[in-house]
């Protein structure tokens, strides 16, 4: 399991674009992985549950991941959260 | 009588004909049980793979009629048919609560539904549609229903509906569709986005009245006032119609120029550029058929928060516009902060007289950690397109010295630190300030270009706040004085080989065009929608001409006079 924060940047927030982009990364990963805002946690590999969190710029996020390629999943996922999209 | 609707601007242009009613009917399933989970489920894979070839051909389609973005959003729903948390809790509910497909399919889809209607960003309230139009999809599968009616039209119409899906927006058949009005929606609704890359005139969110619109009833659709007319008579429409042809004509031609380059009859080239305050500016500058980016005021990034935004997150928002340019031209400046820009977290002390106070470069030299975090945001950047740095409000080469001394210790300490940074970034500065004009001479050698800041640079030479109605008079761009100031500032780039843009509202004056054309001006750098008209002008201009007329104006004693020499000339 790890776990670790990250703030968003995209200026429009963490929305349609970026989050098919995270969901497709995040499908590839055979580890489960879920990102926390406002204390709401979902699915990293659902789009739509991740579009109830509606995150925006600027807020902070907590992605977790738990088993096989765990490791590899963050960094990746990680690196998403904090890119500009849109 | 006529009867007007007023609703949203979705998509301008002017659509007549007469209604095409869709007919909205939602099918709600009863709460049913299934008597054989196991084939119940079977039967929901299918559905759901038959929307999904549905999509995959859509999506073919749209990719093959309105481009690759366009085509997303049908990724987006085909995201939506493998998307863990609605289907897996479908086929749970089918599985284990032995519901029917279609009653588990409508609960589940319709909770998201709601959740995403309830959100405060709009945004996201249209991805509800999304949810529907999916849904409502493997429904139609589930019944053994063919969808959309809109296959059906087989006479020029107006279409009239509570809400276009994206697939119907999609199949419009654009040689008979003349344009639609919906109900509900917003200007973000897909349908209105589609609708502005089709070019379909449209009105959304027009209310309850739209559906009173009987089927067959003439309308006329003045979309760009979001505007519906329901019943015209005789003389309102041969108004509309003319009204329809001057508008399709002007867009033909503005459409025309959007890739083509800046050249003028007698075959001299200048570059239009594009002014941008953020990176949501992007996508008017590449639909206007911007040559560069002449100005990025990065003030904007720093304002309307409550700190100062960190390297990263400004090279996040650098190599964005650069990556989007695409190799083009990108002239970004450094802080302007000052004057009549304040930034409330940084606690700068009260000036009495703030325009002629430490503002831009000058509080960026006082306060270097904050200049050096914006230099290695923009060298890291740099690798990204083809980036022009360029400095503000200065007045003396000490500044000018002194801002490119501390842009080359972060350089090579970047490049000690690894990093890559381009060779070939140009170095320019804005001419803003009277004594730089007047100067221009002394700092040519040490820069590639200069941009002239009119706005700031007809402030300071009439020393009058342009902002005081009282001396508003003095707001006089075609002055010869500043002509005169524009021309110093040209002929001294040019003995040095040096380029000069503008980058003031001036650039994008269609009076001061003829006259800075002749004068000798590089780059024009203006708002993005003031463009593909400037383009238009630009072509029918002589700079044989304009330089005779820039010549005669340098002469002259009044802007008055100024501009009627080129009304005179032009006419």
């Amino acid at each position: 399991m790890t776990s670790q924060t990250y703030t968003i940047l995209n200026p429009t927030g963490f929305h349609v674009r970026p989050i098919k982009a995270f969901v497709k990364l995040a499908s590839e990963f055979p580890c489960k992985i879920y990102v926390t805002s406002k204390g709401k946690r979902v699915n990293g590999k659902s789009s739509l549950s991740m579009l109830t969190l509606g995150i925006s710029q600027n807020e902070e996020v907590l992605l977790e991941t738990e088993g096989e390629q765990e490791e590899e999943a963050q960094q990746a996922l990680g690196r998403l959260l904090t890119e500009i999209h849109e | 009588m006529t009867t007007t609707i007023q609703g949203i601007a979705a998509s301008p242009g002017i659509a007549i004909g007469p209604a095409y009613v869709i007919a909205t009917e939602r099918y709600v399933p009863p709460a049913e049980q299934a008597d054989r989970p196991q084939e119940e489920a079977e039967r929901f894979r299918q559905a759901v793979a038959k929307a999904a070839a549905e999509l995959e051909q859509i999506r073919q389609a749209t990719l093959e009629r309105m481009g690759e973005e366009k085509a997303e959003i049908f990724e987006a729903h085909l995201l939506v048919l493998e998307d863990p948390d609605l289907i897996e809790t479908i086929e749970e509910q089918i599985a284990g609560e032995g519901l029917k497909a279609e009653y588990a399919l409508h609960q589940t889809a319709q909770s998201f539904v709601e959740t995403l209607r309830g959100m405060d960003n709009e945004l996201l309230r249209e991805r509800a549609a999304d949810v529907e139009d999916v849904a409502s999809r493997i429904m139609d599968a589930l019944r053994g229903r063919q969808g959309s009616s809109l296959a059906s039209i087989t006479q020029p119409c107006v279409i009239v509906a509570d809400d276009l899906t994206p697939s119907d927006t999609a199949q419009l058949d654009l040689n008979l569709v003349q344009g639609f009005v919906t109900r509900v929606g917003s200007r973000t609704s897909h349908s209105a986005i589609m609708a502005r890359s089709l070019g379909v005139p449209a009105v959304v969110g027009a209310g309850p009245q739209v559906m009173e619109i009987a089927a067959g009833e003439e309308l006329i659709v003045h979309a760009g006032e979001g505007r519906i007319l329901v019943g015209p008579d005789a003389e309102e429409r041969a108004r509309y119609v003319r009204e329809r042809e001057q508008y399709v004509a002007r867009q033909r031609e503005l459409a025309r120029l959007k890739d083509e380059p800046t050249v003028t009859l007698d075959e001299h080239r200048v570059e239009l550029a594009a002014n941008i305050g953020s990176i949501e500016d992007m996508q008017q500058v590449l639909d206007n058929g911007a040559e560069a980016i002449g100005l990025f005021r990065t003030e904007f990034l720093y304002m309307g928060r409550a700190s100062l935004p960190s390297e990263e997150e400004q090279y996040q928002q650098y190599k964005y516009v650069l990556e989007k340019m695409d190799g083009k031209p990108v002239v970004i400046r450094t802080l302007d902060i000052g004057g009549d820009k304040e930034l409330p977290y940084m606690e700068l002390p009260k000036e009495d007289n703030p325009f002629l106070g430490q503002r831009a470069l000058r509080l960026c030299l006082a306060r270097p950690e904050l200049f050096r975090t914006q230099l290695r945001a923009l060298l890291r950047a740099s690798k990204h397109g083809q980036l022009k740095i360029m400095f503000p409000m200065i007045a003396v080469l000490s500044e000018l010295l002194e801002a490119k001394r501390i842009l080359q210790e972060e350089k090579e300490r970047l490049l000690d630190e690894g990093e890559e940074v381009s060779e070939s970034i140009e170095i320019g500065m804005m001419i803003e300030v009277p004594a730089a004009a007047l100067g221009a001479s002394i700092f040519a050698p040490q820069v590639d270009f200069f941009s002239i800041g009119t706005n700031d640079l007809l402030q300071y030479t009439m020393a009058a706040d342009r902002m005081n109605e009282q001396v508003s008079y003095l707001y006089q761009p075609c002055h010869p004085t500043v002509l005169r100031l524009v021309k110093l500032v040209i002929d001294a780039a040019a003995a040095h080989g040096r380029w000069v843009g503008m980058c003031g509202e001036m650039a994008g004056d269609e009076r001061a065009i003829p006259l800075l054309l002749g004068l000798g001006l590089h780059e024009f750098s203006m708002s993005a929608s003031a463009i593909l008209p400037a383009r238009g002008q630009l072509a029918e201009l002589s700079y044989a001409s304009c330089q005779e007329w820039a010549q005669d104006a340098l002469g002259l004693s009044s802007e008055q006079e100024v501009l009627d020499l080129v009304a005179s000339r032009t006419n």
